[in-house]
C-alpha cells in the first residue's frame, strides 16, 4: 500500500501513467472518492501510458467507455449513477474482467463486491489545500486492506 | 419519401415520422421514472425503452397520419448511447425495416443533433458553428455542408450537463438538475460567488467543467449547504453565470475563428434560459445570427433520428442490417 498526496492535477495524471505503465490486459482498477478528487484525471494518465486512443472524459452519464489501445482495450467505467448489483450486470460491466480488457472503474464504491479477488483499488481524497489530493494505492498482491 | 426515426440512445424513448424532410409527428415519452433515483438508471432505460417503443412509435405513425406500408425507410440511433438502450431501438427498426422490405439507415446520435436545426425555420445556411450540450457531451462542429463537419473542440472531462446535474446533487436540487438551476439561477445574483471559469490553453477550443464542480462543492464544504433561498438562487445564478460564460466565449470563437455568420445550439443544456440568453447577446453583438431548436428538439427525440435518415436516404446511403451499437461511437 503507498499513499502519494499531489499538489495538482497534472501530478495526478503523473501518478496515473505510472501506474497505467504497470498494467496489462485483465487488470482491473477500482477508483474511489468524492466528486473532483481527481479519478477522471488519473484515468487519463493510465490510458496515456497505455497508447490508447480517445477523450478520456467522465463517462457519467455514459457509463462505459471503451479506448483502443496498444496491446489492451481500455474500458472507463464510472459507477455514479449505479445504485446496486443488478444495474452494474445490466450494463455488462462484468463482463469486462478479463483480457484484453483493462477496465478502470471510477465510482467502484456502488460496485466493491462485484470485482475479482485480484484488483488494483487507488482511493482518492481532497485536502486541506484546495489544490492537494491524497492518493492511496493498494495493488492486487498488497492483500487485503 | 417517409421515414420513421427511432431513438432510444439515453433516457428518452421517442419515434418520429418525417415526410420530405418536414417533421409529421414526433413523440417522447420521458422516463420520470429516473427522477428519484437522481439519474439516469441503465436497468430502468433499457427496461422502460423496452415497454414503451412499440407504443410509442404506434402513436408517431398515428399522429403523422402514417400506415406502417406507407414508410419507404426506417432509421435508428446506433451510437453513442448506452449499449443496453440503443439495443431497443436499432434492433426494432432493424427488424421493422426487413420484415416491410425497406431499406434501414442507422444514424449517429450526433449528427441528429447536429442537423436538426436545418428543421427549424428559419435555418441556418452552410457553414455554420454548431455547440452540442448536453449531459453526455459538449463540443464545438464547424459545419460545413451536409455530412462535412468537422469537431473543433470538446470536453476533456465532465459534460456541461453533467456539471450541472452534480451541483444540482450537491445543492439537494434533486433530478433532473439542470432545469432547476437554471430556474433558481434566475431569481439569483450571477455575481455574488466569483466561481472559476477554465479556458484551457489560449488557443483551444476545448473545455473543461470539473474545476467549477470541484469549486462549487468547496464552496459547500466551507459555507454549509445554502439554507436561505436567496444565497442558494445566488449560488446557482453564480454557477451558471461561470459555465455559460465559457461556452458563449469558446462559441463566438469558433465562429471568429472559422468565419461563418450562422451559430446554432442543440442538446439538453441548450434549452438553459441563461445559455439562450447570454448567447444571443454575444452573436448580436458580434454580428452573427443565432439558431436554436424549439426546447422540444433540444432534448433527445425521433425526429432529429428521422431527419438524418431522410438526408441520408435522400444520397442512397442505407445500413447494413448486422450494423451493432457502438456506445462511444464518435462524430467522424
Amino acid at each position: 500500500m503507498t499513499a502519494i498526496v499531489t499538489q495538482s492535477a497534472a501530478e495526478t495524471e503523473a501518478l496515473g501513467r505510472e501506474l497505467g505503465r504497470g498494467l496489462q490486459g485483465g487488470d482491473v482498477v477500482a477508483l474511489t472518492g468524492a466528486l473532483g478528487s481527481g479519478k477522471t484525471r488519473f484515468v487519463a494518465g493510465v490510458c496515456q501510458a497505455l497508447g490508447a486512443v480517445g477523450h478520456f472524459g467522465s463517462p457519467t452519464f455514459t457509463l462505459i467507455n471503451e479506448y483502443p489501445a496498444a496491446r489492451c482495450t481500455v474500458i472507463h467505467a464510472d459507477m455514479y449513477r449505479i445504485a446496486d448489483r443488478a444495474q452494474a450486470y445490466d450494463v455488462g460491466l462484468m463482463e469486462y474482467f478479463r483480457p484484453p480488457f483493462v477496465c478502470l472503474i471510477e465510482w467502484a464504491e456502488h460496485v466493491l463486491d462485484l470485482l475479482p479477488p485480484e484488483h488494483y483499488l487507488i482511493a482518492f481524497e481532497h485536502c486541506t489545500d484546495e489544490t492537494e489530493r491524497r492518493i492511496t494505492i493498494r495493488r492486487p498482491d498488497d492483500g487485503a486492506a | 419519401m417517409t421515414i420513421l426515426g427511432i431513438e432510444t440512445s439515453c433516457d428518452e424513448t421517442s419515434a418520429a415520422v418525417i415526410r420530405d424532410g418536414k417533421i409529421c409527428s414526433n413523440v417522447i415519452s420521458s422516463q420520470y421514472v429516473h427522477r428519484k433515483y437522481g439519474g439516469v438508471v441503465p436497468e430502468l432505460a433499457s427496461r422502460a425503452h423496452q415497454r414503451l417503443i412499440t407504443q410509442v412509435v404506434e402513436e408517431a405513425l398515428q399522429n403523422g397520419s402514417c400506415g406502417i406500408r406507407d414508410l419507404d425507410a426506417v432509421a435508428a440511433t446506433y451510437g453513442p448511447g448506452l449499449v443496453g438502450a440503443l439495443l431497443v431501438g436499432l434492433n426494432f427498426g432493424k427488424a421493422l425495416a426487413y420484415g416491410l422490405g425497406i431499406p434501414f439507415v442507422g444514424v449517429n446520435h450526433m449528427e441528429g443533433h447536429l442537423y436538426s436545426v436545418l428543421l427549424g425555420e428559419p435555418a441556418p445556411e452552410f457553414p455554420f458553428v454548431s455547440l452540442i450540450v448536453s449531459g453526455g457531451h459538449t463540443l464545438l462542429v464547424h459545419v460545413r455542408g451536409p455530412f462535412l463537419h468537422d469537431v473543433l473542440g470538446q470536453t476533456r472531462d465532465d459534460a456541461a450537463g453533467e456539471a450541472f446535474d452534480k451541483v444540482a446533487k450537491m445543492l439537494g436540487l434533486g433530478y433532473p438538475g439542470g432545469p432547476r438551476i437554471d430556474a433558481l439561477a434566475a431569481q439569483g445574483n450571477p455575481r455574488a460567488i466569483r466561481f472559476p471559469r477554465s479556458y484551457l490553453e489560449q488557443d483551444t477550443l476545448d473545455f473543461s467543467f470539473s474545476g467549477i464542480k470541484t469549486a462549487v462543492l468547496y464552496y459547500v464544504r466551507d459555507h454549509g449547504l445554502p439554507g436561505d433561498p436567496s444565497v442558494l438562487a445566488d449560488v446557482c445564478a453564480s454557477f451558471q453565470q461561470s459555465v455559460v460564460d465559457v461556452l458563449v466565449r469558446k462559441t463566438l470563437r469558433a465562429a471568429m475563428m472559422t468565419g461563418v455568420r450562422d451559430v446554432a445550439i442543440a442538446g439538453g443544456v441548450s434549452a438553459n434560459a441563461g445559455l439562450r440568453h447570454e448567447l444571443g447577446k454575444a452573436c448580436t453583438a458580434a454580428g452573427k445570427r443565432l439558431f436554436m431548436p424549439h426546447i422540444e428538439f433540444c432534448m433527445d427525440n425521433g425526429a432529429m433520428i428521422g431527419y438524418v435518415g431522410w438526408l441520408k436516404r435522400n444520397r442512397g446511403i442505407r445500413s447494413p442490417l448486422d450494423l451493432t451499437a457502438v456506445a462511444g461511437l464518435e462524430l467522424a
